[in-house]
């Protein structure tokens, strides 16, 4: 056959442009492990949620004003004669909430199967600072609205500088360009957030990435799948990313997309979660609103700093609380990496310490009480005790034997089939046959008649089998 | 892995499905991102039909107003004016405005409803310069051929008082002529066309 | 464990209590029917917009809206002299404002999302005759308010009474003066109000509910495919 024109045209680009090779060494030739579980689609969904913030970022800004007379008209002419408005603002502040989710549960999933340890530190320490930058890319963006929220949030934020000793006074007042938040703090806000952190953050992903392809992907088993080669050189457990990973990550895209389009079309407020209630009321400098709140993202670090009773204290408290997680692949000196095959103390700290930063996350979104402060103090202590007491209850810990190879990830079918088998059996043990004693029929049709009640014995049974399972799992 | 008994077609038939179910829900998603760069209802807010007085326009005289941020050419041309206009015709390149830009109550050798009044947007049908009113005839810098008109000093382009353009010069067409309807004999609203009303 | 476990639900307990000093009456929001939003409309340009501003709001797009011709909710709900691109700005100047309430009204175009719709139905209600204030009226939603209450003619005075039941003491409002509307008349005029301000705070409510179910659809179309394609490669591993 012929080569066509376009083919032709194709390899001149691809033989001064390496696009092939690229290809190749990220995608179709780059072997990830075989047994990704549910805890791994969250990388690409944040990568999905990157590119959808940056288009309709873009979008926004060519309606949005970066002035304090202006900037909350300038939202709602968006949301209301800008054609198509509402749908991109609402895509991008209910991917600013999402964002957060994806994140949060990818590093949860790297604390878990230990995908910040050797030869991984560097992926992970990229992955904090691209979640700092996040984190000062949605604080910044949370200011552009001009509503209450928004500036009462900028103001309390940005006064935690000033608790730095000396200096603190002065650097808050140059983060602001004013004596408080102001229009100039406004117009460098929408600068740093609509193109400088941005471009960090895109320079960090990538950073990311090329770690990752360098040193191979972690698994839910903590195996280093080069150890094992096959004659041609592959990792016996591995498999190429393209085609297997991508049509996989394709479902797990569809399946978020499924949560987000309910909540853009359905709950874009999210119960006042996502957009604050208080952020319809424009920006007042002269009135605090009765309850100010940072948006729930940031609730579980600013809970710890109202648990301590001294500003500087605090501020060096909720710093302490981001810093010791770029310390994780240090703390931590268990050799073993997954937590399937880690000791039970690991297991009940992380639970514990999962607990404690829900927990902190609550409270943040919760008006001070003594209660309240009390509970934050306590969560606080357990959230630094799992970081700092690290070093040593990882060194004592009775892990199991790792397997050489990768265990096989059970499917989605075969763990719907396993509890389709199971659940006449549980039915039959939590419920009882008893006969109906309806005095309406022929007591020949009686005997046939008969119902199930719940049976006390079987419930009590069942539950304590499940609590036996949950102890065993922790240990 | 074992790619024996693989169903290559089935494969293919479920890429292509999935592809083209993807493009379809990306072209639907482009709908909304391009379509919030039309102009805002604001912009069409701005773009309301105008309504001028014309009755204090002294003979000769040129007014102009904005209509959807363009602006707008009232003129009261004096009988000299109307009786040169008669004679352009062979210097003209649409002197019956069969390839021009106007509503059909437009459509005549003065390009108007009224013969004295003239409204047109005053923006060149060249590159969107707005040319200059020079309704004196031969000055020094147009030269002896000018019979007065307007003149795009972007580049060069002629009109004469019915916006008519000339031969060798870049505009492509006469000026534009917007819809506009008398609603007394002394006021005009421009953005409303004189069909659409009686229609 | 259990004593932490009680001090949480204590906790929430407490944080229930600190916000719900009063209960609110629950207004019936339905954006959908069109006669409603019309009827608060029309409430709204001669009842509040005298002093309040609905400023991100269009006659035309509450035609739009509504399905109602332009040219009727000119004639019908705007002011004398509005164009159908206006918004629904105030005839009041800021000077007066001040002058007169000591504050400027503030816009009510975003009120319903600031404050919900059941806060505004019954702080619309709440109001009644308290002689030791400035206005001679007190609110019991929103205590020592700086706006007068403008639909008194139609509900008639209220009066706080003091009652005791055997959970405590709360305070009953009563009406001594009956106004131009009965009590359901006037249950349904703030109703329609409230309604119509909720339709403000975000117009486009009707139309993304009504597209959410095309997108979803959509999307499980292609989860279902993307599965299916999913379950074909994957086949191949063991």
């Amino acid at each position: 056959m012929k080569p066509s024109r376009l083919s032709n045209c194709g390899n001149w680009v691809l033989d001064r442009f390496p696009v092939t090779k690229f290809w190749n060494e990220h995608m179709a030739h780059y072997y990830a492990p075989k047994n990704f579980n549910f805890w791994y689609f969250f990388g690409s969904l944040a990568l999905l949620v990157l590119v959808n913030q940056i288009i309709t970022g873009i979008l926004l800004t060519m309606n949005y004003k970066p002035d304090a007379k202006l900037a909350f008209d300038s939202i709602e002419y968006i949301m209301r004669d800008v054609p198509w408005g509402w749908l991109v603002r609402y895509m991008h502040s209910t991917g600013a909430s999402a964002f957060f989710i994806v994140i949060y549960l990818h590093m949860f999933r790297g604390i878990m199967y230990g995908s910040f340890k050797h030869p991984r530190e560097l992926i992970w320490i990229f992955g904090m600072l691209l979640f700092v930058a996040l984190m000062a890319e949605a604080f910044m963006g949370y200011l552009l609205p001009w509503g209450q929220m928004s500036y009462w949030g900028a103001q309390v934020i940005i006064s935690l500088f000033s608790a730095i000793p000396i200096i603190g006074d002065d650097l808050s007042l140059w983060i602001r360009g004013d004596y408080v938040i102001a229009d100039a703090t406004l117009n460098r806000f929408f600068a740093f957030h609509v193109i400088a952190v941005p471009l960090v953050l895109v320079m960090l992903v990538f950073m990311h990435i090329v770690a990752l392809h360098e040193v191979g992907s972690n698994n839910p088993d903590g195996i280093e799948i080069k150890e094992s080669k096959d004659p041609w050189g592959h990792p016996v457990d591995g498999i190429p990313f393209h085609p297997y990973y991508t049509v996989k990550d394709i479902v797990g895209v569809a399946v978020f997309l499924l949560f987000f389009a309910t909540v853009i079309f359905y709950m874009p407020e999210m119960g006042g979660y996502f957009l604050e209630h208080a952020n319809f009321i424009p920006a007042d400098p002269m009135k605090t609103p009765e309850h100010i709140a940072p948006v729930w993202y940031f609730t579980p670090f600013y809970s710890v700093l109202r648990a301590i009773p001294d500003k500087f204290a605090g501020v060096i408290a909720m710093g302490g609380s981001i810093v010791v997680l770029f310390l994780l692949p240090w703390l931590d000196r268990c050799p073993v990496k997954s937590i399937r095959y880690r000791g039970g103390i690991f297991k009940k700290a992380l639970f514990l310490f999962v607990v404690s930063f829900l927990a902190l996350g609550y409270l943040g979104t919760q008006p001070v009480t003594p209660i309240a402060t009390i509970l934050a103090r306590l969560f606080t202590t357990i959230y630094f005790g799992f970081f700092l007491l690290m070093p040593i209850y990882t060194r004592w810990e009775k892990t199991k034997p790792v397997p050489k190879n990768l265990t096989r990830a059970h499917s989605l079918e075969e763990q719907l089939h396993a509890i389709e088998e199971q659940l006449p059996a549980l039915i039959k043990e939590i419920t009882e046959l008893k006969p109906v004693t309806t005095e309406i029929g022929h007591p020949a049709f009686k005997s046939s008649f008969f119902n199930r009640r719940p049976n006390p014995d079987g419930i009590r049974n069942v539950a304590t089998r499940l609590a036996k399972k949950l102890k065993e799992s922790l240990d | 892995m074992n790619n024996k008994g693989v169903d290559k077609s089935k494969r293919q038939f479920l890429t292509t499905a999935l592809t083209v179910v993807g493009a379809v829900g990306s072209g639907y998603l482009a709908i909304p991102f391009l379509a919030q760069m039309q102009p805002s209802v604001k912009a069409m807010a701005a773009g309301a039909p105008v309504e001028v007085d014309i009755s204090k326009i002294e003979t000769g005289q040129l007014i102009r107003i904005a209509w959807r941020g363009k602006p707008v050419w009232i003129l009261n041309r004096t009988p000299e004016v109307l009786t040169t206009l008669k004679s352009l015709d062979n210097e003209l390149r649409d002197p019956l405005s069969n390839e021009s830009n106007q509503p059909p109550s437009s459509k005549n050798p003065g390009r108007s409803i009224k013969p004295e009044i003239f409204v047109a947007v005053g923006l060149c049908t060249h590159l969107g310069c707005s040319p200059t009113f020079r309704p004196e005839i031969a000055p020094n810098d147009l030269g002896e051929q000018w019979k007065g008109g307007f003149f795009c000093p972007c580049h060069g382009s002629w009109f004469d008082l019915a916006g008519r353009v000339y031969r060798g010069v870049p505009a492509p067409s006469n000026l534009e002529i917007p819809p506009y309807r008398y609603v007394t004999d002394t006021r005009i609203i421009v953005g409303e066309s004189s069909e659409e009303k009686k229609a | 464990m259990k004593k932490l476990i009680i001090i949480v639900l204590l906790t929430l307990s407490f944080g229930a209590i600190a916000n719900e000093e009063i209960e609110l009456q629950s207004a019936k929001i339905n954006n959908s029917d069109k006669d409603s939003i019309q009827r608060g409309a029309k409430h709204f340009v001669t009842y509040c917009l005298g002093c309040h501003s609905a400023k991100h709001i269009r006659y035309l797009r509450i035609a739009i809206d509504v399905n109602a011709d332009p040219q009727k909710v000119l004639s019908d709900i705007a002011p004398e002299g509005a164009s159908i691109y206006d918004q629904l700005h105030s005839a009041m100047n800021k000077h007066d404002a001040e002058k007169w309430f000591g504050t400027q009204p503030p816009d009510l175009s975003l009120v319903a999302r600031s404050r919900g719709a059941d806060w505004l139905y019954s702080y619309l209600k709440s109001y009644y005759v308290d002689t030791t204030k400035p206005l001679g009226v007190n609110n019991l939603v929103f205590k020592d308010t700086a706006m007068p209450n403008p639909l008194w003619q139609l509900q008639g005075e209220q009066h706080a009474e003091q009652r005791k039941t055997i959970y405590g003491e709360y305070t009953k409002l009563v009406i001594n003066k009956p106004g131009t509307l009965t009590e359901n008349e006037f249950d349904l005029f703030v109703n329609d109000l409230v309604n119509f301000l909720v339709y403000v705070g975000e117009p486009v409510q009707l139309e993304r509910q009504r597209l959410g179910k095309y997108v979803i659809f959509f999307l499980l179309v292609f989860l279902v495919i993307a599965y299916l394609l999913k379950k074909e490669y994957w086949q191949d591993i063991h």
